[in-house]
């Protein structure tokens, strides 16, 4: 059962190569109506059918959130990941019939702010892209920092530019540009929140820098791009339902409960949400926690796992489901 | 203390020392000795980037104890009111780092509060103390003035005369409870006045 997905027919109506990496892509509804409305730094989880595999993987959502003729999500090819990028590159074409979520939004503006601060690193750019737009069309106050590893892998930095002049500033690390961290978070007036979206390394930096720098905890917003990893096949028996699977290479923990028929909650499959969150009956062996909803503790009890993104090496792992 | 009751109530905590670049308290009375008292767990050198404005009151006590804590400002004033453009001020030029510290009476925490939160600061990031006089300022909600150092139940309005219920609905806009008639079915029917909030 996946908890507020309530799903959508929709039809690829566009596919566009935006640099060597990224790919475009866009998402009409089939019946020809309007998408439901969404915020900036919503996602909605994107049902790819490849061959016997159907794997479910989140993408932000990066068109103006006024327009909801269309849906369109920025896809960052991983050759060393699960393959759900590589379908999504190599195989979906326009005209191609799809199925995705309807959008949730865990990476939502605060908007009692009195201006945004958002730090984005690569792909991280694509919720960004929604909540400027979003804060463009109100007259908001924001500037966005924008790491990219080169010119030409700042995705949409030119388009962004464009747009916003001098709102957005952009580092490249090929240049050895990087952002003054310290200085920037301490000349922010009060009232700012700070949204950070990139590689998990970055996010740590800026989290912890404004944690030591004075920012409350409520004032800083972040999301993590955290697709499953792969890993070495495991076998788990789910207690509830008297099953024992086996979670392939390519394939999450979550996406094996469900190929064998059982289906937990879930919402947004990258480890944030919390929906997913499963209590471990017994074990033999060690988990690789990938998640940011358990604390430390918990990973460290061997009592719950976050079955969208965390996975298991050893001799036996049962689980509540 | 205050006691809990529904959930607009405000409750206070216990001063902490918070990470941050410049820290501010505001406290009157009895508050300076939860700064005092907070001042025993913070790190070295935490009030060389401190302000305290403080409002002695009556009793006149306490300016010696701050002092000795030797921040970066310390600044009287005679009331709130005499405060406020200082405050407003301060909090209009300072930037993100400021880490807010209130103390004392629940009028001076709730008008300090509300002045912070037209900043821009959330009520959450602040740190509060109550100490002292559990004195209320209450809105009338019929005709909208403020009484300030309200002790009794019922209260009478000083501004329309009605007998009102002091309830423990806050608005952390207005910075008040809110006072209620109490007797609108029959005005002749004039409940005990009990002093409780001292």
């Amino acid at each position: 059962m996946s908890t507020g997905t309530t799903k959508l027919d929709v039809i690829v109506s566009d596919v566009v190569p935006v640099n060597e990496l990224v790919t475009r892509f866009h998402f009409r509804r089939r019946d020809g109506q309007l998408l439901p409305t969404f915020s900036g730094g919503a996602h909605v989880v994107v049902e790819m059918r490849d061959g016997e595999r159907t794997r479910l993987n989140p993408y932000s959502l990066m068109g103006s959130p006024l327009d909801t003729r269309e849906y369109t999500i920025s896809v960052r090819r991983d050759d060393v990941g699960r393959g759900g990028s590589l379908f999504m590159h190599r195989s979906v074409r326009p005209g191609l019939e799809m199925v995705i979520s309807y959008p949730v939004n865990l990476f939502s503006l605060d908007l009692r702010a009195r201006k945004h601060l958002m730090l984005a690193g690569g792909i991280g750019i694509t919720p960004f892209m929604a909540q400027t737009a979003q804060l463009a069309a109100e007259g908001g106050n924001f500037e966005l920092h924008y790491t990219c590893r080169t010119a030409s892998l700042g995705t949409y930095a030119d388009v962004l530019r464009e747009r916003y002049d001098r709102r957005i500033r952009l580092y490249h690390d090929d240049r050895d540009e990087r952002i003054e961290l310290d200085r920037l978070l301490s000349t922010q007036p009060l009232g700012t929140h700070l949204y950070v979206c990139g590689p998990s390394g970055m996010i740590g930096w800026v989290r912890d820098r404004a944690a030591a720098l004075g920012w409350p905890s409520e004032t800083v917003h972040f999301e993590h791009f955290a697709a499953p990893q792969p890993g070495l096949p495991f076998d788990v028996t789910l207690a509830v339902s008297g099953k024992t699977i086996r979670v392939d290479e390519q394939q999450s923990l979550l996406e094996a409960i469900e190929a064998a028929g059982v289906d937990p909650p879930y919402l947004c499959r990258g480890g944030v949400c919390g929906q997913c969150e499963t209590n471990v009956v017994s074990y033999d062996g060690k988990f690789i926690h990938n998640d940011h909803w358990l604390s430390e503790e918990d990973h460290r009890s061997g009592c719950k796992i976050m079955p969208c993104v965390s996975r298991f090496e050893g001799r036996s792992l049962v689980l509540e489901r | 203390m205050a006691a809990k009751s529904i959930i607009s109530r405000p409750v206070y905590g216990t001063l902490s020392p918070q990470p941050g670049k410049h820290h501010l308290f505001i406290a009157d009375a009895e508050g300076a000795l939860a700064i005092s008292d907070m001042a025993g767990r913070a790190p070295a050198g935490f009030f060389d980037g401190a302000e305290i404005d403080f409002i002695p009151g009556p009793d006149g006590k306490h300016v010696a104890a701050l002092e000795a804590l030797k921040p970066a400002q310390f600044h009287q004033a005679p009331s709130f009111a005499s405060l406020l453009p200082r405050l407003k001020q301060t909090l209009a030029n300072a930037h993100m780092g400021l880490r807010l510290y209130l103390a004392g009476t629940e009028g001076l925490i709730g008008q300090a509060m509300q002045v912070a939160l037209e900043a821009g600061i959330d009520h959450t990031s602040i740190q509060t103390e109550h100490r002292g006089s559990l004195a209320r300022r209450m809105q009338c909600v019929h005709c909208k003035g403020i009484t300030e150092n309200v002790t009794t139940q019922p209260a009478t309005c000083a501004h329309c005369g009605l007998l009102l219920l002091v309830r423990d609905h806050y608005s952390r806009r207005i910075a008040a409870f809110q006072g209620v008639c109490i007797n609108a079915e029959d005005r002749s029917e004039i409940p005990p006045m009990e002093e409780i909030f001292r």
